[in-house]
């Protein structure tokens, strides 16, 4: 663990969501990338087991969460209700705005800083 | 007062038509959605009947708990969510009053739904079949003919929740498959008789 605060993938495709994190890696060795893409049945849906795991594997403590669609998001949020961390979760635009979040981490650049250009790309 | 083995029969009957329906169910959402809702809910389904199946339930409050979070956990489209959370608040609802009265029981169900889809009636959701049935049963005059009727009364409108939002107008004609399978719920409901306590 070598920064604040890891990024939660959580995408209705496994796929998505893995190869998300592969695009953010690249420009982001330093941040914690967890993927949540499917159902447990890794088929086409949202898993609340999944996304529980995923949020309790870091070791970080504060977790930057990212979702494709709205049924993600409900099963993100009772996953949060129930999570020791603390997760803030964004209505953004998938791809770029995770994109964006481990760039500006790996640069360390301060947490306000970081939600407000995600925030500028809200689309849901 | 609900008891308790009222409430099973009428778990069983939901899960027997909730696999009887699998098919159906999944056509209406391929015509506004993925298709997966009929496969979803029977994936709950079979899950369900086994849960219900280990023990022997002498209170409302663990069953619909226990129903509520198999469908969190196993049913995997937003309708997971969405029943659970309406399976988990009534299950709340039943336990802080041993007593509750079915429309109550009804409407934290639907409270658990809105909290989490965040969707009001006339977005063309499982909510535009909950919120009339609720009416009705506060006064005694639900009949399965009703359930129908609020079913077939989500094809006018117009998405704006839920995948099928996504096709705007186009989502217009078509039953929403939450309300269909909403529908099933209440319908089993009246067969079992819990509206009758
Ligand atoms: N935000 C919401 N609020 C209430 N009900 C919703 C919402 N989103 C979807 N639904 C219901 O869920 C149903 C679709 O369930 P399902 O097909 O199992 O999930 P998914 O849309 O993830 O494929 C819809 O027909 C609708 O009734
Ligand atoms: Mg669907």
């Amino acid at each position: 663990m070598s920064k604040t605060h890891g990024i939660l993938l959580v995408s209705h495709v496994p796929a998505i969501a893995d190869g998300l994190k592969e695009l953010l890696s690249q420009v982001a060795a330093d941040v914690t990338i967890i993927s949540a893409g499917g159902t447990d049945e890794n088929e086409i849906g949202t898993s609340f087991d999944k996304i529980s795991q995923g949020l309790e594997s870091f070791e970080e403590e504060r977790v930057l969460a990212f979702y494709d669609l709205g049924s993600a998001k409900m099963n993100l949020e009772m996953a949060m209700e129930v999570a020791t961390k603390k997760v803030t979760l964004y209505d953004t635009a998938f791809v770029e705005s995770a994109y964006t979040a481990a760039s500006l981490l790996q640069a360390d650049a301060p947490i306000d800083m970081i939600e407000e250009q995600v925030n500028a790309l809200k689309v849901k | 007062m609900i008891k308790v083995e009222t409430a099973k029969k009428w778990l069983d009957l939901f899960i027997e038509q909730l696999l009887e329906n699998k098919v159906y169910l999944s056509e209406l959402d391929t015509a506004i959605g993925d298709g997966d809702h009929g496969n979803n809910m029977a994936r709950g389904a079979t899950a369900l009947k086994e849960k219900l199946a280990e023990k022997e339930y002498d209170n409302l409050t663990d069953l619909l708990k226990d129903t509520g979070m198999v469908m969190v956990s196993k049913v995997g489209g937003a309708s997971g969510p969405l029943y659970g959370s309406a399976f988990i608040e009534m299950a709340k609802a039943a336990k802080n009053d041993e007593q509750v009265a079915l429309a109550d029981l009804l409407q934290a169900g639907l409270d658990g739904i809105q909290k989490r889809g965040k969707a009001a009636q006339g977005e063309k959701t499982m909510v535009d079949e909950w919120i009339p049935v609720i009416e009705d049963v506060q006064n005694n005059q639900l009949t399965t003919e009703k359930v129908d009727e609020y079913v077939e009364k989500t094809k006018p409108i117009k998405a704006t929740k839920g995948r099928a939002s996504y096709l705007g107008e186009r989502s217009i004609g078509h039953i929403d498959p939450g309300a269909a399978s909403s529908g099933l719920l209440f319908k089993t409901m009246l067969k079992a008789g819990v509206a009758d306590e």
